[in-house]
């Protein structure tokens, strides 16, 4: 047998290693991990500095920009899905927290909370495709930390993220803004990323070709705001509870209504369907790469191009009005001919969803 | 979707609407009970009541098997969970239904009892088959439409020999119901609950055909269309309704002839008699005990009934007094009637059961409909 070369260390056991309690002891294998496995994926100047924090510069900020801080904690069941996995879904969801400030995403943190025993391949899968859509956001994750659970205790990976970004001046977007007379503009089609994860549900199993829409949508949020100066007031992105929690939202802040046209909101024949099959109502059915735009009303042509310029919002479509109601009631011209109201999702829908 | 979108076009419904109000005579009211919480549902989704002529009233029916769960009968399940340690299972709307000492099988799963959701009766079986060493029991609700499945689980454990295997059975029966409903005093002396109609059960009547509701029609001079869950069939079969009363005709007429015969599915009949027998009487919330108006795991398949195999005793627990679902049930009263409506009792934090599922009658004005009961500035 040929000696080991001097000051060689087996690397990490990828391939049919499985996470451990050592892991998150802080000793030489948590050093280990997060060397070979989160800073090899995530690699960047701030990471390599090997601190606790990352140290950084903060962007130049004129009169009258403001930061933005947005957390976002990630426990979606099944880990892989159609479309994505909670890897990718982690930066999407908290970069997308701060572009509904209408900020400009900069930086990210990530913080893991692994099991006893998950696969160091998952992991590495789920790694991998955070880091990938990290770089392809231009959002880079500069700090993070692991902890490991004993089996049982948690479900294979949890992942938080918290995000930073910058707000321009003269940028006022809030879901307090919303007026009478506003209208309403959403991306694209609702309820792909819920149908995608519940196809996969160990009691629900079913074939479909629905993927997950999720996406980062800053650089279509900037593209918005390019169009329109100021005639952006509330941008939301419908995750948990659909589109229909969320305008109920705006509308409780704003102490507005609403009245939407049933006709004009885009669903997928497929999600129509699976809906159908399942009981389920597309409009409460979580999203992850949709945002929903209140504008004002001379603004809101242009918004609507800039959206259907960008690959994200294509699909965009203008849902409805905004309107002067003591009641805050989201209501609905169906496409059957009668009104009804679009009430807050109530109780769960779907757990486990992001 | 194709088949289904056909069925929710605004412009037939708008020309059905058109053809409503050339009908209905003036000065005439029609009020028709939609028995069936899918049609209450379909009634709200689609905003149907505000397309109908203000002559024709819709009056809300028990079909909606949540709703007529007793709190004694949720009571026995959650006791199963708690104290015997067993693995319930049962359909996602019976989770929140409000039972004794404030708990619901929700809160009770939150307690730490092993309470499971499931899709179908054969989840509970191979929930059953999956875990050999506990107790697994369907607490199987519902009206004929989720009967058949429930005795096939029951012959499939039987014929396996599965021994940890059980059904709390609840099971309850659609025209023992409407008998009540036409029987009770405000419909047949009192008159405060007119009724001039019915909109017959979808998915029910697939199962037992249109020919149960003929005696309806006969004995009590009442019309009954048996009309799908879709919203076009519910305008269609109200026209149908509608006619039928202005021409004085009280038949039963199938709208809903794409999925319903007249003598129903026989091979479920048959499979539901072979594991079933009627109870003498079981007690629904809001009607109270209604003769052989449910069923029971026949004497043969005692070994798969829970209320047998636990020795359970059913004990009558009196509803919320300030609660109207009872009165709501039966048609006397509305949703908006209840003092507790909408603000003490929400879908959040139901009191009544009506209040639950959304094919209760609360619940589905709650949801779809309450901007109509204030006066609104909108567009």
């Amino acid at each position: 047998m040929t000696k080991p070369k001097k000051d060689y260390i087996r690397p990490l056991d990828i391939k049919s290693g499985r996470v451990d309690m050592g892991h998150g002891a802080g000793g030489r294998a948590a050093s280990q991990l997060i060397e070979e496995l989160f800073l090899a994926a995530f690699d960047n100047e701030f990471l390599r500095q090997g601190n606790d924090g990352a140290v950084f510069v903060p962007p130049p900020l004129p009169p009258g920009a403001r930061l933005v801080m947005a957390t976002d904690g990630h426990v979606v069941s099944p880990l892989f899905f159609p479309g994505g996995d909670v890897g990718c879904l982690s930066v999407h969801g908290t970069v997308n927290d701060v572009a509904m400030s209408g900020a400009r995403p900069l930086y990210l943190s990530a913080s893991f909370i692994l099991e006893e025993g998950f696969a160091l391949a998952d992991l590495k899968r789920i790694v991998d495709s955070m880091a990938a859509a990290a770089r392809d956001a231009g959002v880079p994750v500069i700090t993070g930390d692991t902890k490991v659970v004993e089996r049982g205790k948690g479900d294979g990976v949890f992942i938080s993220t918290t995000g930073l970004g910058v707000v321009a001046p003269g940028v006022d977007i809030a879901g307090a803004n919303a007026r009478a007379g506003d209208v309403l503009l959403l991306s694209g089609t609702i309820g792909e990323h819920g149908v995608a994860v519940l196809s996969q549900r160990e009691s629900l199993e079913f074939e479909t070709t629905i993927e997950s829409d999720t996406a980062a949508l800053h650089t279509l949020v900037a593209a918005m705001l390019q169009a329109a100066p100021g005639g952006v007031r509330v941008l939301r992105d419908p995750t948990r509870g659909g589109l229909a929690t969320t305008l109920n939202e705006i509308a409780r802040q704003s102490g507005v209504g609403m009245v939407l046209d049933e006709a004009a909101i885009p669903v997928l024949p497929q999600v129509d369907a699976a809906c159908e099959l399942l009981g389920l109502d597309p409009l409460y059915i979580a999203n992850e790469g949709k945002l929903i735009a209140v504008c004002a009303p001379k603004s809101a042509d242009a918004v609507l191009a800039a959206m259907r310029a960008h690959p994200l919002g294509s699909a965009a479509a203008r849902i409805g009005v905004v309107t002067d109601d003591p009641n805050h009631f989201v209501q609905m011209n169906t496409r059957f001919g009668g009104r009804r109201m679009v009430d807050w999702l109530s109780g769960e829908q779907l757990p486990r969803i992001c | 979707m194709k088949y289904i979108d056909e069925f929710r076009n605004g412009d037939i419904a708008r020309k059905i609407a058109h053809r409503l109000i050339q009908e209905v005579q003036p000065g005439r009211s029609y009020s028709f009970m939609e028995f069936c919480g899918g049609h209450t549902h379909a009634i709200s989704r689609y905003g149907i009541a505000g397309m109908l002529p203000a002559e024709v009233r819709m009056v809300h029916g028990p079909g909606c098997p949540v709703c007529v769960l007793p709190i004694g009968r949720i009571d026995l399940a959650i006791k199963l969970a708690l104290e015997q340690g067993a693995i319930v299972c049962t359909y996602g709307d019976t989770m929140r239904v409000p039972a004794s000492n404030g708990l619901s099988l929700i809160k009770a799963k939150a307690q730490g009892g092993d309470i499971r959701m499931v899709y179908s009766a054969a989840d509970a079986l191979t929930t059953a088959r999956d875990n050999p060493t506990r107790e697994v029991i369907f607490f199987a609700i519902g009206f004929e439409t989720t009967t058949p499945p429930t005795a096939l689980v029951i012959r499939d454990a039987h014929r396996a020999q599965l021994g940890n295997f059980s059904v709390l059975c609840c099971h309850v029966l659609t025209p023992s119901a409407i008998t009540h409903i036409l029987e009770s005093p405000e419909v047949r002396q009192l008159g405060t609950v007119p009724i001039d109609g019915f909109i017959g059960p979808a998915h029910v009547s697939i199962v037992i055909g249109s020919e149960p509701y003929e005696h309806f029609a006969q004995e009590y001079r009442k019309p009954v269309v048996i009309a799908g869950f879709e919203p076009l069939d519910v305008m269609q079969a109200v026209l149908m309704l509608v006619r039928q009363v202005n021409e004085g005709r009280a038949e039963v007429e199938n709208e809903f002839t794409r999925a319903v015969s007249r003598l129903g599915n026989l091979n479920a009949q048959s499979l539901v008699s072979e594991i079933f027998e009627l109870r003498t009487t079981f007690e629904w919330r809001g009607l109270g005990e209604v003769p052989y108006s449910a069923l029971k795991i026949r004497q043969a398949y005692a070994q798969f009934d829970a209320e047998r195999r636990f020795d359970l005793r059913y004990k009558p627990v009196a509803d919320n007094k300030a609660c109207e679902c009872g009165a709501i049930l039966r048609g006397v009263k509305k949703p908006t009637d209840c003092k507790i409506f909408g603000t003490v009792c929400t879908p959040e934090n139901p009191v009544g059961s009506c209040m639950v599922s959304s094919e209760g009658a609360c619940a589905a004005h709650y949801s779809y409909g309450r901007f109509k009961d204030i006066a609104v500035v909108a567009n």
